[in-house]
């Protein structure tokens, strides 16, 4: 008897860390899922390994025609619709505000929280019909603080929090709930994806950012998208019933409060990770990482000319260490 | 296999309904051992036979420290291990405005919610220090977010809740040591029943009622149920949360995520009323009676703890100008 016995989920980023842990657990509890992602070969092969209760489609969330094609699918294929899990996501453009570009930020607006909202609007007749249905949205600790993504996402991510309540008391009356999740740092591909690394790059170092992830937070591991797909069941499974309008963080206590770090080990678990790198990878998030180099620079006219000296100093001893190993 | 195996739990407020409900589910769940802990020793110990061999009920007054020291020591006698602390021992508190609130039923309130809370943490921690494990959860409630969910240190001490698990998880995390809180909405328990001073027995007849009572003032359109606290304390407690630490989970059916406009159309009262008081003993309803009388202040305080049930309230305001109406003609 799974927890999710005969229910149909379809979930979003299906191909990413977390949509295929997420999808691998939900057809473990007995659901059957609809995986719809951008990233086709990954989708592909993971439906196809999960077997004949897994079936995916490409499916890009910010065209509401792709939206309205995954939702058919799936009742053509399965009959009903119980779960959205509208995951997909990407850490759009960095940058001040005024460096943000306009349609860069319309995308990710668009992928995050328009695409959530539309999951929504053209799930809901379908839901009220069966009089059930449960929405669960991915947020982020970025929804919370400045400082844990870049702007637009962090915008998206916020808003998907308030788009959770209002479809939470519309939609309570129906017999449908509507939860988010904010994970915290979970070692998955949007970390390689933001440096601009290819898809198997960023999969690669998901599995090294599992170093560097551990020691930020209260909970001294790196997050997994196990973690979330827990998380994910509790929210689909009856056990939460009593439970909607909430974003339910899994963050390792990341939110709770900062963890002083060593400057001197955060540095030893870099270049720990770079060093597993492919050489063009590795020139990836070098030159990645000069461009910060430069925009701090930048930043730094803001301050007084004697702290500035320090910071600069600092920088470049740490630059020196990484030249050398 | 169940989700708690080999882990020993002590739980507060034990005789309660939620107490009891979490107190069953964790039983079932395969824990190890249960210190089921409370001042209402009737309910307390009848239960703790009920559940097995492998439970305990220990008499603890959480606002008195040595209390709370037995309690765990006696976790530790039984059961060799001390991995999951749920403090949830409560009561509504005081009414009432800022400036009408008894100073010692304020500290009495604070006691008995946030610096048990803090008690039971710092007793605990040695222990499961020592073993490298352990896990809190504390009851906060929707009170600690908005004004007008429950009385005032009641509020208070809800509120530090949040605060205080966020620091417990951010202090402990490191030891492998997890702290998180819930935070019901209204669950049909006694507590509102011993809100308007009915007895434990009349409290818990109340608790029943409402049960079966739809709740049209919030999201999710039925009454909260003890066993969906259990079921979310379940879910902290267990390995699956192993990466959640210092959150607050609301179990409030969608309260505090906005209003639901009311249907002012009037149900029929009369009849509500009587099947509430109805399974009441005289003294109870006497207390039910006295309560809706129109130079009853404290009316007015409780009515906040009735928020997503507006038919009952419609039926107490009901009756209030019944009564009213009977002073007139006489």
């Amino acid at each position: 008897m799974g927890i999710l016995d005969n229910k149909v989920a379809i979930i979003t980023g299906a191909a990413g860390g977390i949509g295929r842990g997420t999808s691998k657990l939900f057809i473990d509890e007995g659901a059957k899922v609809v995986m719809a992602d951008i990233w086709d070969e990954m989708g592909e092969k993971t439906a196809q390994e999960l077997g004949q209760n897994a079936v995916y489609v490409h499916s890009d969330v910010s065209e509401e025609s792709d939206i309205k094609r995954m939702i058919n699918l799936a009742l053509e294929k399965f009959g009903r619709l119980d779960i959205v899990f509208s995951n997909a996501g990407n850490p759009g453009p960095g940058g001040a505000i005024e460096d943000v570009p306009t349609d860069e930020f319309d995308k990710t607006m668009a992928i995050h929280l328009r695409a959530a909202f539309l999951c929504m609007k053209h799930s809901i007749p379908i839901m009220k019909k069966q009089g059930s249905g449960c929405f669960i949205t991915t947020s982020s600790v970025a929804g919370f603080q400045h400082g844990f993504g870049t702007l637009p996402y962090s915008l998206s991510k916020a808003g998907i929090i308030h788009l959770t309540r209002i479809a939470a008391v519309e939609l309570g009356i129906f017999g449908i709930r509507a939860n988010a999740i904010a994970p915290g740092g979970i070692a998955t591909g949007i970390f390689g994806q933001a440096f601009g690394l290819s898809r198997n790059g960023a999969e690669k170092v998901a599995g090294l950012m599992k170093g560097v992830l551990a020691e930020g937070q209260a909970i001294r591991r790196a997050g997994l998208p196990e973690d979330v797909a827990n998380a994910a069941l509790f929210l689909a499974s009856d056990s939460s019933s009593f439970i909607t309008g909430v974003t339910l963080k899994v963050d390792g206590g990341l939110l709770s409060g900062r963890i002083p770090q060593d400057p001197e080990e955060s540095q030893e678990r870099w270049l720990k990770l770079m060093k597993e790198l492919d050489p063009e990878d590795q020139k990836i998030i070098t030159e990645r990482g000069q461009e910060g180099f430069k925009k701090t620079m930048e930043d730094l006219k803001f301050l007084k000319p004697e702290i500035r000296e320090k910071i600069i100093k600092r920088m470049q001893k740490q630059a020196a260490r990484s030249k050398e190993t | 296999m169940g989700k708690l195996d080999g882990k020993a739990a002590l739980i507060t407020g034990a005789a309660g309904g939620i107490g009891r409900a979490t107190s069953r589910l964790f039983v079932e769940e395969g824990v190890k051992g249960l210190v089921m802990a409370d001042i209402w020793d009737e309910m307390g110990e009848k239960v703790a036979e009920e559940l097995g061999p492998n439970v305990i009920y220990i008499h603890t007054d959480v606002s008195q420290e040595s209390d709370i020291t037995n309690a765990i020591n006696l976790t530790i006698e039984k059961f060799s291990r001390l991995d999951i602390v749920f403090s949830n021992a409560g009561n509504p508190g005081p009414g009432g405005g800022i400036e009408n609130i008894p100073t010692d039923d304020f500290d009495h309130t604070i006691a008995i919610h946030l610096r048990a809370a803090f008690l039971f943490m710092k007793h605990s921690i040695p222990i499961m220090k020592k073993q490298g494990s352990g896990c809190f959860i504390t009851t906060s409630s929707v009170a600690a977010f908005q004004h007008g969910m429950g009385g005032l240190p009641y509020s208070l001490s809800k509120a530090a809740i949040i605060q205080l698990t966020r620091i417990a998880a951010v202090e402990l995390g490191v030891f492998g040591i997890r702290a998180n809180s819930i935070a019901p909405g209204f669950i049909a328990t006694g507590i509102f029943g011993t809100g308007f001073g009915l007895s434990r027995d009349g409290a818990e007849k109340l608790a029943k009622f409402m049960r079966n009572s739809p709740s049209n003032g919030q999201a999710i359109r039925r009454a909260g149920l003890p066993e969906d606290i259990a079921n979310t304390a379940l879910f902290l407690a267990s390995d699956s949360s192993s990466f959640i630490s210092g959150i607050t989970l609301k179990v409030d059916g969608g309260l505090l995520s906005g209003r639901i406009p009311q249907d002012p159309e009037e149900e029929n009262e009369e009849e509500i009323w009587i099947e509430m008081i109805k399974d009441l003993d005289l003294k109870d309803r006497r207390i039910m009676e006295n309560i809706v009388q129109e130079e009853n202040k404290k009316f007015i305080e409780l009515l906040d703890y009735f928020k997503p049930y507006s038919i009952l309230i419609s039926v107490l305001v009901k009756e209030m100008q019944k009564i009213a109406e009977q002073k007139k003609i006489t």
